[in-house]
């Protein structure tokens, strides 16, 4: 049974095939289709229930390589850690990674992810020069932002739906080294956050700030956390290997070990981690990818699943609508383990669909727990829809019609562009 | 000498070799890639390329044959000499997985399996020996299965082509021998690829394709005579192979 990374929700599909070659006619199997990359979606963009699944990680050739500008052509299923063994010792990144490497470029077009490098490098759809789109009616579209925008704006973001992805033509940025140059600071306050965020964002292509949410700070409030900033180096270090100490949570615990005694302990041992202001040397991989470290972390969760909620708010409404979040999530009596906070960048993003706008994007994960669950996001889709705010599909189990309807206004003109034989879980709860 | 460095992949778009392909274009191996589907060749050649910086195809070539046609057999395999100049391995890896319940309501369909994973395998290296005999070294691998050493009623005209060629290249082993060549066969178990696409394939005896990949070079390598992929499948084929044949007809296997 193919479930995506959060677990929720379980659901049967009529068929999943997988993959093989690109090129090929769709499968013959029950419509409607949907390609599921490598299911690290928090919910059910990546699911269709009752209908087929095309599984694409078998799409993992590369097309072609420019070596002199760093141009990629590859098929969708390449996943972004088969990319970067290939890229980093080449000298170049992809330009725009998610907070793992386990997703694949088709995934990552698809979501049109952002990663903490937003504010200066936007999506990951700000850097895709082409793609090929095979959709059902046996047509093979060349897409490119040139030569046909609209089709362009509708895949980019397009949560799967406009058809088949097959090749990815993706620019790569250049590197100096596999190592990076990081620091990372306390706060007491979001409002010292706010302070250190405008400074930092100038100076620093990545940057993110971690949440302590059920420990209050400064004067009482939710809102301490641990800022941090980095940078592609220039040089290695002496010693310049890494290896990745791979863990893995091997089964399901019998109970979720998340829960409010283990989540307060926690943040507050996180909180209380060793902090470097002085930029030090880390490698790319345990900066960029902290939890890609532990295979299977989602099981903590046990099989009950988790829900990740990621909203973005507008610039206006951000300072008063994060701490607003923080503090009915701390009234709820809920935590989360990993509540991430950043500001995206000014430009607009490229898709029709895309979550990254201007304003702030904070992200958490919460265990299942019914009734009290559905409450807190009841309380939290409000603010984020007075403060005019978005979900985030690819983070999304639960969010009801009018609250996407809300955060993505141009939904109408999308549908417009969806293959008559494609369809997601997703797609058929926010369009009932 | 490195046996690795000219290398001739017959099959070269099944996915165990393709897997090989991709470990041998990193030690800066020249390859040939024979496969019988144009459009798949293609999309495996550039990849390779690609992975082994030979954007003009330099050092990674192939060609096209359906290799069921013995009749093509010399003319591709001249190819490839010519193409690589000189060729110090060869692996064969194509197969199907024939469908035993329609092979037992057919003749021809026995016959025909027997012939892709067997018999057309067997002309193939019959072909290629006297040429590695005459030059005195290099490495002749295929790959057979663990469903070659003994029969099941499941997949036994399989079982048969791939018994009949671990047998074959055992003479062919003894044979070449005495002019330094080597002779591997490979054994693999459970692999996750395309051909067992629809097996409920959980569980710890299945492999993926580049452990199973990465198994065949090392064995290549050392010249191993027979090598079960991954090792354990040695133990479990010799209980299978000791169980009596009046108790092994009973089981449902
Ligand atoms: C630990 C963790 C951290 C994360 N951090 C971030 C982050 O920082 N920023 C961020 O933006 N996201 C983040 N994500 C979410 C993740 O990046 C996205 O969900 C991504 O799209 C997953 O890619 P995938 O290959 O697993 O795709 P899936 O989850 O399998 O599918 C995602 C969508 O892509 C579509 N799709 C996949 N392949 C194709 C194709 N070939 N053609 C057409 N459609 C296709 C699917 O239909 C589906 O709609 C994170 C996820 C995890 C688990
Ligand atoms: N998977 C397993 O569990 C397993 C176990 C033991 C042994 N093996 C053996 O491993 C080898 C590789 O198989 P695989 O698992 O990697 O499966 P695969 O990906 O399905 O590869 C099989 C390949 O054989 C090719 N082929 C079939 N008939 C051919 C012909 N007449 N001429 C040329 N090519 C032909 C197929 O080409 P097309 O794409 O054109 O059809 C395909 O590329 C096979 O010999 C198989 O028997 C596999």
């Amino acid at each position: 049974m193919t479930a995506s990374w959060n677990r929720i929700p379980r659901v049967e599909h009529a068929a999943e095939v997988a993959l093989g070659w690109r090129g090929r006619a769709l499968p013959d199997v029950p419509r409607p289709l949907l390609a599921h990359g490598l299911g690290r979606s928090y919910g059910d963009v990546c699911l269709n229930p009752e209908a087929s699944l095309l599984h694409t990680p078998g799409l993992d050739r590369f097309v072609a390589f420019d070596a002199a500008t760093g141009r990629m052509t590859a098929e969708a299923g390449v996943s972004l850690d088969a990319l970067l063994r290939f890229a980093v010792p080449r000298g170049w990144f992809p330009p725009v990674v998610p907070g793992t490497r386990f997703v694949t470029l088709g995934g990552a077009v698809a979501n049109d992810v952002h990663g903490k490098n937003h504010h200066q490098a936007g999506s990951f759809g700000d850097h895709v020069r082409a793609l090929t789109l095979r959709r059902s009616d046996g047509q093979v579209l060349e897409v490119t932002p040139e030569n046909t925008p609209d089709w362009f704006a509708a895949t980019v973001g397009g949560l799967g739906l406009t058809g088949l992805i097959e090749t990815v033509t993706l620019q790569l940025a250049p590197i100096r080294s596999a190592w990076m140059r990081a620091w990372s600071q306390r706060f007491d306050s979001l409002d010292a956050f706010w302070e250190l965020n405008t400074q930092s964002e100038r100076e620093w292509p990545y940057t993110v700030a971690w949440i302590d949410c059920l420990n209050p700070g400064a004067g009482g409030r939710v809102g301490r956390g641990i800022y941090s900033g980095g940078r592609h180096a220039t040089t290695a270090p002496r010693k310049d290997a890494w290896h990745e100490r791979r863990r893995s949570i091997p089964l399901d615990p019998p109970v979720s070990l998340v829960n409010r005694l283990t989540l307060r302990a926690f943040n507050h041992l996180y909180y209380r981690q060793p902090v470097h202001a002085t930029p030090r040397a880390v490698h790319h991989l345990p900066w960029l990818f902290p939890l890609d470290a532990i295979r299977h972390w989602n099981r903590i969760y046990g099989h009950n699943g988790f829900y990740q909620y990621q909203c973005v708010l507008p610039p206006a409404a951000s300072k008063d609508g994060v701490q607003a979040l923080l503090d009915a999530i701390a009234a709820s009596g809920q935590g989360s383990f990993l509540a991430v906070l950043k500001t995206f960048g000014d430009r607009a993003a490229p898709g029709l669909l895309s979550f990254p706008r201007p304003g702030a994007t904070l992200a958490l994960d919460f265990p299942e727990k019914g009734r009290d669950t559905e409450r807190l996001f009841a309380r939290l889709d409000a603010i984020v829809q007075e403060a005019g705010g978005a979900l985030y599909p690819a983070k999304d189990a639960r969010m009801p019609t009018d609250v996407f309807r809300q955060g993505f206004p141009r939904w109408e003109a999308f549908a417009e562009y969806v293959d008559p034989e494609f369809s997601s879980g997703f797609w058929r709860r926010v369009t009932a | 000498m490195n046996p690795m460095k000219n290398v001739v992949l017959f099959g070269a778009t099944s996915a165990i070799a393709s897997a090989v392909a991709r470990e041998l274009v990193d030690t800066g191996a020249r390859l040939f890639c024979v496969a019988r589907d144009g459009e798949a060749l293609e999309a495996l050649l550039a990849d390779l390329r690609v992975r082994g910086d030979d954007p003009d195809g330099a050092r990674i070539l192939g060609a096209t044959a359906d290799l069921a046609d013995i009749d093509g057999h010399a003319a591709i395999w001249q190819q490839a000499q010519e193409a690589l100049g000189e060729v110090d391995s060869v692996l064969l890896a194509w197969g199907t997985l024939p469908d035993q319940a329609a092979c037992n309501a057919s003749v021809d369909e026995t016959l025909e399996a027997i012939h892709v994973n067997g018999t057309s395998a067997i002309a193939l290296l019959a072909r290629i020996a006297p040429d590695f005999e005459a030059r005195g070294r290099g490495v002749i691998a295929a790959i057979g299965s663990v469903a070659g050493d003994r029969g099941r009623q499941s997949n036994y005209a399989y079982g048969t082509a791939k018994g009949m060629l671990a047998i074959y290249l055992q003479g062919l082993r003894n044979r070449l021998f005495f002019s330094g060549v080597d002779v591997v066969t490979l054994k693999p178990g459970f692999v996750r690829t395309p051909m067992t696409e629809g097996f409920n394939r959980a569980g710890a005896l299945w492999a993926e394709p580049e452990t199973v990949a990465r198994g065949i070079i090392r064995a290549m390598h050392r010249g191993r005579d027979v090598a079960y992929l991954p090792g354990k499948w040695w133990v479990i084929m010799t209980i299978i192979r000791l169980i009596p044949e009046y108790l092994f007809k009973r089981l449902k296997l």
